[in-house]
């Protein structure tokens, strides 16, 4: 495969179907222990913090600790599902396993394999997504219709940080590559996007930068649907994830193809 | 059902193949052989259209490779070199998961299912986990899964490769009668006794380029004399220098061994039964001896 083909624009066809629903059967079998894994840490930090920390902040931008910090958890533990599927497990079937090999040996394209993992991550942050949703509504928060629009955004998250784990798993000679992303991208994410605090108390520079990050604008527009609020400039917030989302799906597209059709 | 002219492939400086060319008749078993990286499995993925050549063309069932490889690989099945097998799924799955790769309707991948597992000698296994198998098991279970699209050809790389003998003879069994039943394969081996046993023709290559093609016959006439003694022992060399070359059409040295090639062995027969402290055998020439003359004795890695 030469360079120019490499670089062709990715083909989007309902060929990845069997694809995701080949890993929707293999999840079935593990559903328990997957979604507990996704979102124990979450849900310990919520409970923890929430209430610990919550109990000398009170409220922060009109709501409860507990349930700023918990929204904030919806849209972390979506990325990070999204980032782990798009890393660890997708590097399993690809390379391990030689799933991917398998499958494209049938009459599905590399681009169809990745089309269906890329969707696979997403579908796997909306499932984290709508567990923690579930224990902030048993907690008594979120009781509003507005609350559901989590579920998508939750997909869309998922599609930004499992578009940059599959750019990962194209680069990766091992798992222990795995490391610099979290390191370099998802604990500074974590930190200056909003999840434990307002952006707006830091110095301007600083949430200058926060601006830039595809969580901040995920947190931006959760907040306000879980107190049933329309959240402002959705379009800006949307248009970001989105640029991020495609940029990252092509360049883990074009990286995946160099390094398998070859 | 396959065809293959001038194609070329290049990776960096490297050529892997050069200016290859063969085809496959329906119904034929034809083997591509060839030392380790002679580039067998380049020219495998070339012609599934998973590589873009660099030059030359492909046709494989009717369609043009790579424009309509995905069309094409609809009436194929594939053994790969390594086995990729579901390990989150018992056998039966795996056979189904792979059939909806080929949009096939759930009611024909079940009616197929217990053929498959009949013909891979697996149907005790059917619920079994993969871990539970032995590589032979898993090598028969990829090699029904390659069947579950009822493919016309059927290509394979290094089918047997890591076998015991019991589950290498299943595996040529199991081709054997596929190849009753009137499909066409096309297989890589390196394993001289594979393609013997199985090829109506084949193809050696080494480092890129075709060197012979034709029926095994056919190419031990051609290439090799007819008859070899193996020559064994620490005088073999002494002998092979001082006698066995004369009474040889083409000698051979291998470390302690002197492989004597004749189209008549009765005087290299009658000069040895004079040496005591040679041991010696005499065989008619095969595939081994015709694979080693055409690319040498040389390792390759």
């Amino acid at each position: 495969m030469n360079a120019s083909s490499t670089l062709r624009i990715p083909v989007l066809s309902a060929r990845f179907l069997p694809v995701w629903r080949r890993n929707l059967l293999v999840w079935r079998k593990l559903a328990v222990a997957s979604i507990l894994g996704n979102i124990a840490d979450p849900l310990l930090y919520m409970l923890a913090l929430g209430y610990g920390i919550g109990s000398f902040i009170g409220e922060v931008n009109g709501m409860p600790y507990v349930a700023f910090i918990g929204t904030g958890m919806v849209c972390q533990s979506a990325m990070f599902t999204a980032s782990f599927e798009g890393m660890y497990s997708a590097f399993s079937r690809m390379h391990m396993q030689r799933t991917w090999e398998a499958i494209i040996n049938a009459p599905i394209g590399l681009d169809d394999v990745v089309l269906a993992e890329w969707i696979w991550c997403a579908t796997k942050a909306v499932m984290s997504t709508a567990a923690i949703l579930l224990v902030l509504l048993a907690l008594g928060f979120g009781h509003t219709w507005h609350a559901l629009w989590l579920l998508p955004l939750g997909f869309v998250v998922g599609l930004c940080f499992g578009a940059f784990g599959l750019v990962m798993n194209a680069l990766a000679p091992s798992y222990d590559f795995f490391t610099y992303f979290f390191t370099l991208v998802l604990t500074p994410m974590l930190l200056f996007s909003g999840v434990y605090f307002p952006v707006e108390q830091m110095p301007a520079w600083l949430a200058h930068i926060a601006n830039a990050l595809p969580l901040k604008h995920a947190i931006d527009m959760a907040r306000p649907l879980m107190l049933g609020r329309a959240p402002a400039d959705i379009p800006l917030h949307v248009a970001v994830l989105a640029a991020y989302a495609a940029a990252a799906y092509y360049i883990a597209l074009v990286l995946t193809r160099r390094r398998l059709l070859k | 059902m396959l065809r293959v002219d001038g194609l070329r492939k290049r990776y960096g400086d490297a050529e892997v193949v050069r200016d290859l060319g063969f085809s496959i008749a329906r119904g034929e078993c034809f083997a591509l052989l060839g030392p380790n990286g002679a580039g067998k499995t380049t020219t495998l993925r070339c012609c599934l259209g998973l590589i873009d050549p660099d030059g030359g063309s492909i046709e494989l069932c009717g369609r043009p490779v790579p424009e309509a490889a995905r069309e094409a690989r609809v009436r194929v099945g594939v053994v790969p070199q390594m086995d990729s097998l579901d390990p989150d799924f018992s056998v039966t799955e795996n056979l189904v998961v792979y059939g909806g790769y080929f949009r096939l309707p759930r009611q024909v991948i079940d009616a197929r299912i217990p053929r498959l597992l009949e013909f891979a000698g697996l149907a005790a296994k059917a619920q079994a986990q993969i871990r539970t198998l032995s590589g032979g098991m898993k090598r028969r279970l990829m090699l029904a899964r390659a069947l579950v699209n009822d493919p016309e050809l059927l290509i394979l790389d290094e089918p047997t490769t890591g076998l015991d003998p019991q589950a290498r003879h299943l595996i040529w069994d199991g081709l054997r009668q596929l190849l009753s039943q009137g499909k066409t394969i096309l297989l890589t081996t390196h394993f001289m006794d594979e393609a013997e046993r199985l090829a109506n023709r084949l193809a050696v290559i080494d480092h890129g380029s075709l060197i012979a093609c034709d029926t095994p016959r056919a190419l031990l006439v051609a290439h090799v004399e007819p008859e070899v003694v193996e020559v064994y022992g620490d005088e073999a060399r002494a002998w092979a220098q001082a006698h066995g070359r004369a009474l040889s059409v083409r000698l051979e040295l291998a470390g302690d061994t002197a492989f004597c090639y004749a189209s008549d062995a009765a005087p290299l027969l009658a000069d040895l039964a004079t040496r005591s402290g040679l041991r010696y055998l005499h065989r008619p020439a095969n595939l081994e001896d015709l694979f080693i003359k055409l690319t040498g004795r040389e390792l390759r890695d």
